[in-house]
């Protein structure tokens, strides 16, 4: 009996817990191919196809919007930003996290409070860096101004990492033949995937995700990434066009899920990471 | 295998002296342990040799040639952590060639010496584990063949055996001291334990605060010490002391017998005061005052003594060292 009600506790919360997190991909995949009229009338089962199926939605989406323009634009800045943040957070956080001593942990803090800025106060000054490079309505812009937030976030996220890996090891490999560079390629980062994977797929998400950025930078339909261009081209005045709304969200967020999915226990070890020592 | 000489050897940090102007010298192929308290000045000494410090001062000079500006990869070393610090992505294989495979050793090659270090360690069914798989006797026997595989000049170990327990630290000492026999490589070693100094070292360099208050063999380090640091620090239950006519004299534990075991005229004797007695075995332990000094007597025979009691013990007047009671350094006669 004690079995029973312990079991039906665990399949219970489990159960809430996949309507909670699954729910919404459920919507927006019934959504995308729910005739509008079955859509709008209240009294039809909201979770369900009562009219049957159609494809009015993706047809609206892929051949009257530019969303494989939108994707594309995402895809681009967001490799480009993944780099611009790997290349620059890597070298820093190693040398903030074992050169530097208390001076460094104090950096390093210092470098984290840029990240609590808000951008909605950001985008103001960032807006007249953009103009005077003349980077307004181009792609580039976003790649200058993603690396401000995701940089600083991510070498702190990666100083906590490297300051987990034990000093010993560098000095061993120093003591075993290797120069400073050469302990840092051949024992540091193989023993930091985990932490790089992290920043990687942080990054990447931060890009696809980023908003008030991109709506104040590009105004060309062509140049938005997917979060701007699907909230502008898709909500016309005060009609939603919500099939498509939904499956350009789902289809967006099919890749992101997958790299979660694939590196999900790097990820989670390179989160706890600094937490506890090894 | 190389002499190593250091010359004048300073290191501060912020202003602390931690290696404070030391010289010494290793012989070719010699064991020299350096032993200390924590905070002695050790392991700065052995990290100056190896190249991971810079000295504020003085001169390292390995095999001939002054090291000082060298880094560590160019100074023909090897260095055993105290935490062994092994590759914990790499195989025990991949650990223990990696030094080889830095210096771009053909393939082959590297396999034989890799199967040589490991033969010698009595590790060669590990090659393909990971670390994390092997026990920490094994991964000590690792880092010392990955130490070993580049035949270094100098072999520098920190307190290898600390991280073992009891029972296996105690054979580990007898294989390491076997194998450097064996390959007859120089070798410092750290350590804070005095009975691994003893039975390991062909010379011990006793370290305090920075500088080396004696060096010499470990008969010499016990029977015959500088200075009050040595005479205390070394031996277990420490060297006795007492205020004698303007001097401090100094006997050991097991100089300090019942008067009775000692009928001999040459000896002085001493009225105890017993405060505790442990009894352990082959040997007992008195804890008890002479006059104002504490004293600890160690000896085998079967005397009935408790709390309270007042007994005579002797110390033959060649087991007295004295000392100057304002510098602590010995007086000789």
């Amino acid at each position: 009996m004690k079995k029973f009600f312990s079991k039906t506790y665990f399949y219970g919360a489990l159960s809430m817990f996949i309507i909670f997190s699954a729910g919404p991909f459920y919507i927006m995949l019934i959504t995308m191919f729910k005739k509008s009229h079955d859509l709008f009338n209240p009294l039809n089962n909201p979770f369900w196809l009562n009219e049957g199926p159609t494809l009015e939605h993706l047809d609206l989406l892929f051949n009257q919007t530019l969303y494989v323009r939108f994707l594309l634009n995402t895809v681009l800045v967001g490799i480009a930003v993944v780099v611009i943040t790997v290349l620059l957070a890597v070298p820093a956080a190693i040398s903030l996290a074992r050169l530097a001593g208390r001076w460094g942990e104090n950096v390093g803090i210092g470098i984290f409070l840029t990240y609590l800025v808000p951008p909605t106060l950001l985008f103001i000054p960032l807006s007249r860096i953009v103009s005077f490079l003349g980077l307004q309505n181009s792609l580039w812009s976003l790649v200058l101004v993603y690396p401000t937030f995701t940089v600083p976030f991510c070498t702190w996220l990666l100083m906590s990492f490297f300051k987990s890996i034990p000093k010993d090891i560098e000095e061993q490999a120093l003591v075993d033949g290797c120069s400073r560079v050469g302990a840092m390629a051949r024992v540091l980062l193989p023993l930091s995937v985990p932490g790089i994977i992290t920043v990687v797929v942080f990054s990447f998400t931060l890009v696809a995700h980023e908003y008030i950025y991109a709506l104040s930078f590009i105004q060309d339909s062509a140049k938005k990434t997917i979060g701007i261009g699907m909230t502008t081209e898709l909500v016309r005045g005060d009609v939603f066009y919500w099939g498509a709304l939904m499956g350009g969200a789902l289809i967006a967020s099919i890749p992101v899920a997958l790299l979660y999915t694939l590196f999900l226990d790097r990820i989670i070890s390179g989160m706890s990471m600094g937490a506890a020592k090894r | 295998m190389a002499n190593v000489h250091l010359a004048g050897i300073k290191k501060h940090f912020d202003g602390v002296k931690a290696v404070d102007g030391i010289d010494l010298e290793i012989g070719d192929g010699e064991f020299l342990v350096l032993l200390g308290p924590s905070g002695s000045g050790k392991t700065t000494l052995m990290r100056l040799v190896a190249g991971l410090e810079k000295p504020t001062g003085g001169q390292i000079i390995i095999d001939g040639q002054t090291v000082n500006d060298l880094p560590p990869r160019d100074r023909g070393i090897a260095m055993v952590f105290q935490s062994y610090a092994l590759y914990p992505h790499k195989t025990v294989f991949g650990n223990i060639s990696f030094p080889l495979t830095v210096e771009g050793m053909p393939r082959e090659d590297i396999r034989k010496k890799v199967e040589w270090a490991a033969g010698l360690l009595g590790i060669g069914h590990l090659l393909d584990r990971l670390p994390s798989r092997i026990s920490g006797g094994e991964r000590q026997r690792v880092a010392i063949a990955r130490a070993l595989v580049r035949r270094p000049k100098v072999l520098l170990m920190d307190e290898p055996l600390s991280n073992l327990d009891a029972k296996v630290r105690h054979t580990a000492r007898e294989e390491l001291k076997l194998f450097q026999r064996e390959i007859n490589v120089t070798t410092i070693y750290v350590t804070h334990d005095q009975a691994e100094a003893m039975g390991l070292g062909d010379r011990i360099a006793v370290m305090h605060e920075g500088t080396v208050r004696q060096v010499g063999s470990p008969y010499s380090i016990y029977n015959d010490p500088q200075n009050m640091f040595v005479a205390g620090f070394v031996g277990i239950p420490p060297m006795n002391f007492m205020e004698q006519d303007g001097v401090i004299l100094g006997f050991r534990p097991e100089a300090l017998l019942p008067a009775e075991a000692l009928p001999d005229k040459d000896c002085m004797r001493l009225k105890l005061l017993v405060e505790r007695v442990e009894d352990l075995g082959s040997h007992r332990l008195v804890y008890g005052t002479i006059g104002k000094a504490k004293v600890i007597a160690n000896h085998s025979f079967r005397l009935n003594l408790k709390e309270g009691d007042e007994h005579e013990f002797a110390v033959c007047s060649q087991e007295l060292r004295r000392f100057d009671p304002k510098t602590g350094e010995r007086i000789r006669p």
